[in-house]
């Protein structure tokens, strides 16, 4: 569980690489290393990066000494990796699923040949892991969908995605921060931000993180839009 | 607090600092000036920190009124510019008066030029940066480029600060024909045929015009994957080639995401990074694989350079 190879890139990056497989062990061992890289605040390290499975290191090469960090990072991805979780509690995330809010449910509903009340018990039912945070800013990556319902991108992806928008690609759901292009079946909407810059907590999901969706019916959806954000069993208390 | 008033935004003419640093693991791109060098250089022109922010002028530039009487300074590409219709000089202080325009015209070598004003730039940083990236709409005028009828906010100049006389030599080598960039195999060479990296520096990549702050899309010799052209998505670096199933690289900068799933062969060594932010679509690209310790002293000679620069202030 623990093989791991340090890699170059460039010369102001260095990459830990974990197994080249999409699994939860693997990217909590990710994760941890750097929540302890960043904690460490070494001198002249610019940013600490997990994903699914490595960590990069960007440092500025001026103010930093190679072999210094390299032995520091290797010895802290020698380190056995804990099973504790991150400590954090779960995120909660209302949904308004179907209708003109998740105009993709009734393509899910087909796919997966189930109603589109059983689609929304199994999406709603899975606690789910946020694998890495990427693609545009707060955007995670959330896994794993049952198997059932993880329909694939669209052929045609969408020009406009709505913000809050909640969407399957495969074994992956996630959440739209900002209007972008998008190709994820798109299964619902919710009134949370996933990235609001003005926010005490910019961030409503951070790699490691549980998440679990709930379901919320359209007018409350608005109540909680108009009030920017949730006002029961929400996630903004635990962020 | 004094301003600019912006006459025409030009074509792509976007605030910039050093970029947003530090918020990768949270999906925000960095963004910061394409040629970071130019950008340093012309904030110690005129005297203010190497973090303040400048404008990054691309292509087609912009005509700014400004309010006040300010020291400026424009470095990176060279255009013609002009201070109330009189030609104004390139990568050295001038005085610009109160209610003067300052023109961008004419566009001769490179393609970003910088406009350092004393004081700097002051609009309100968001995640602890002033960079614009335009398409997470973040940072900047509102996280768009400048437009027509916009009002920059200007700082308060560090009187302690003086301006500096200009290098004697460019520090910054506008692109030959081809740019020569050196790069470090990896971090994903081995995803590559063994040949890839021969291939890579055989012959010329031409910048295509699907090019921008996000990256560089190059075309030349095809790049051959060893088995296929997806990876569980990783960290993308600066100055990265990374090669999707085409195998025509893309050459990752300043604007690029925080991940991608391709696999990546090479990375432009940090010192010849403000050569690479000069080119634009049609510029052509010779690639050669440098070693560290090549990389590392490069960007020593650079940075001593930019010191010796730095502290001959007048």
């Amino acid at each position: 569980m623990n093989a791991f190879q340090i890699v170059s890139a460039g010369d102001a990056a260095l990459v830990v690489e974990f197994e080249a497989r999409i699994d939860p062990l693997v990217n909590a061992r990710a994760i941890q290393l750097a929540e302890a890289l960043q904690a460490a605040r070494m001198p002249g390290v610019l940013d600490v990066v997990p994903t699914f499975r490595s960590v990069a290191i960007y440092f500025d090469p001026l103010r930093t000494n190679g072999d210094a960090l390299l032995a520091r990072v290797e010895a802290e991805a020698a380190k056995p990796s804990s099973d504790r979780d991150t400590g954090r509690p779960a995120v909660r995330v209302p949904v308004c699923y179907g209708g003109e809010l998740g105009p993709d449910l009734a393509a899910v509903a087909a796919f997966s040949h189930l109603s589109e009340a059983e689609v929304i018990t199994a999406h709603t039912a899975r606690t789910y892991r946020a694998f890495m945070v990427g693609f545009v800013p707060g955007f995670a990556y959330l896994g794993t969908v049952e198997e059932r319902i993880a329909m694939p991108r669209r052929d045609t992806p969408r020009v406009r995605v709505p913000i809050g928008s909640v969407g399957i690609a495969g074994v992956q759901t996630g959440i739209y921060p900002m209007e972008t292009p998008g190709g994820w079946q798109i299964v619902g909407r919710t009134p949370l931000k996933p990235f609001d810059p003005d926010r005490a907590e910019p961030f409503l999901i951070t790699a490691g993180d549980a998440v679990q969706f709930y379901a919320i019916d359209h007018d409350r959806f608005l109540d909680m839009e108009r009030e920017g954000g949730p006002v029961e069993g929400g996630s903004r208390a635990s962020i | 607090m004094s301003g600019v008033r912006v006459i025409r935004g030009g074509m792509l003419t976007t605030i910039q600092d050093t970029g947003r640093w530090g918020y990768q693991s949270r999906g925000v791109p960095v963004a910061g000036p394409m040629d970071p060098v130019s950008h340093r250089l012309a904030n110690a022109l005129v005297g203010n920190e190497r973090a303040a922010a400048t404008l990054e002028v691309t292509l087609l530039g912009p005509e700014l009124e400004f309010e006040d009487e300010r020291v400026v300074a424009v470095t990176g590409a060279e255009f013609d510019i002009t201070l109330d219709g009189r030609p104004a000089p390139r990568g050295t202080p001038f005085l610009v008066a109160a209610e003067s325009h300052l023109r961008f015209g004419q566009r001769r070598r490179g393609s970003r030029s910088y406009l350092a004003i004393r004081g700097g730039v002051s609009v309100p940083p968001v995640l602890g940066s002033r960079a614009t990236h335009v398409i997470s709409a973040m940072g900047g005028m509102a996280g768009r480029p400048l437009r027509t009828g916009d009002r920059i906010t200007l700082g308060v100049a560090d009187a302690t600060r003086p301006t500096v006389a200009p290098p004697a030599d460019p520090l910054v080598e506008l692109p030959s024909r081809p740019a020569r960039l050196r790069v470090l195999a990896g971090p994903q060479a081995d995803a590559f045929t063994s040949d890839a990296l021969d291939t890579l520096q055989s012959a010329p990549y031409t910048v295509g015009q699907q090019s921008d702050r996000m990256g560089f899309r190059l075309e030349g010799p095809r790049l051959t994957h060893a088995r296929g052209a997806d990876i569980i998505s990783d960290a993308t670096p600066l100055g990265v080639l990374q090669v999707p199933a085409s195998g025509q690289p893309i050459l990752l900068m300043a604007d690029r995401q925080t991940t991608g799933g391709y696999p990546k062969i090479a990375t432009v060594i940090s010192a010849d990074m403000a050569v690479a932010g000069q080119l634009g679509p049609g510029d052509t690209i010779a690639f050669s694989v440098c070693t560290p310790l090549e990389a590392m002293a490069a960007l020593i000679a650079q940075e001593r350079a930019l010191m010796v620069f730095e502290m001959g202030r007048q």
